[in-house]
């Protein structure tokens, strides 16, 4: 089943309509979606880097990942009701773009990624998991999440 | 030479009409632009937050500052490359531009912020370095530097908007 009706229902929606109408709205949700990108790097950064060895190494990971973690579930939060009310304004458009499917597999990766297998090598003891294990599993969370910041800046190229 | 006059020198470049005449620099620049805006704000912000007592408060300040410094220099050091190439793209278009404008006066306040910080009460850190929270002067540091930094990222979204330009493009 092709997701299309579905788009062009969001798209005549009150919401989108509104957003669409308005002058305003879509740059402010954007500008409020870039500070958010901003904050959620900060977060995904900063225990990445710790767990590959980088930063705060003071403070032991799993105790800096549980501090971390409402303040990166929070930013998702702000991320993607921005990015829907952004999508609601756009949907047909963004079918078609190349750019937004990959952004959405990237996005769909990265949160399952980061809640299961960073989830549990961050909680897991320090000792059982190797150096090499705990970079790669840094350096693929990293890497999707550029993926989804990279795809969303390509939407407006595509 | 008047500051337009110097842009104007600036768009003859060869460097700024490369800029402008390539297919791919342009969104591979602000691609980048974006990505190393992780990078800076995301570890600016998380020094910030430590100032204000919200995050990592069982660390010393000086120990979460001089681990986090040289990558927030380092992205720092990305965004005016990729900014300074961004703004080659077309100089004359955003000296036009009130929003860019506004981003380059918020830039100079925020490394303003930085300097009083960093030449007043970061130099009796000593005195605070075990506090959860930081003194007041620390405090508005970073609140201005959280404000200042919002204010340009959202200045810079908005300078792609050429609502007010003299000059419509």
């Amino acid at each position: 089943m092709s997701l299309l009706p579905f788009f062009q229902w969001c798209e005549a929606s009150a919401v989108g309509t509104a957003i669409r109408n308005s002058q305003w709205l879509f740059p402010v949700i954007e500008a409020v979606h870039l500070l958010g990108l901003a904050l959620m790097g900060g977060v995904v950064l900063v225990v990445d880097m710790r767990l590959m060895g980088l930063g705060v190494r003071r403070k032991p990971v799993a105790a800096l990942a549980r501090e971390i973690e409402p303040w990166l579930i929070g930013t998702l939060i702000v991320m993607l009701t921005t990015g829907l009310l952004l999508y609601t304004s756009e949907p047909t458009k963004l079918y078609y773009n190349g750019a937004f499917w990959m952004k959405m597999w990237f996005l769909a990766s990265a949160i399952i990624y980061t809640f299961t297998v960073r989830r549990t090598v961050l909680a897991a003891d320090e000792t059982r998991v190797s150096p090499a294990w705990k970079t790669l599993v840094a350096l693929i969370s990293i890497t999707l999440w550029a993926g989804v910041g990279i795809g969303g800046r390509a939407i407006g190229f595509y | 030479m008047s500051l337009l006059g110097l842009f104007q020198w600036l768009a003859e470049t060869r460097a700024s009409v490369a800029m402008a005449e390539s297919l791919w620099a342009f969104p591979i620049v602000e691609s980048v632009h974006v990505l190393a805006l992780c990078l800076f704000l995301g570890m600016a912000t998380i020094l910030d937050l430590r100032l204000l007592g919200l995050v990592m408060r069982d660390l010393r300040v000086s120990e979460v500052v001089t681990r986090l410094l040289p990558w927030t220099a380092a992205g720092f050091a990305v965004m005016v490359i990729s900014g300074a190439l961004t703004f080659l793209n077309a100089p004359v278009r955003y000296y036009e531009n009130i929003f860019f404008r506004i981003k380059m006066v918020a830039l100079l306040l925020a490394g303003l912020n930085v300097w009083v910080f960093h030449s007043g009460i970061w130099l009796e850190v000593s005195d605070w370095d075990r506090d959860a929270v930081a003194p007041f002067r620390a405090r508005l540091a970073g609140v201005l530097s959280l404000v200042l930094w919002a204010c340009i990222v959202v200045a810079g979204r908005m300078i792609a908007y050429n609502w007010f330009d003299k000059v419509a493009n």
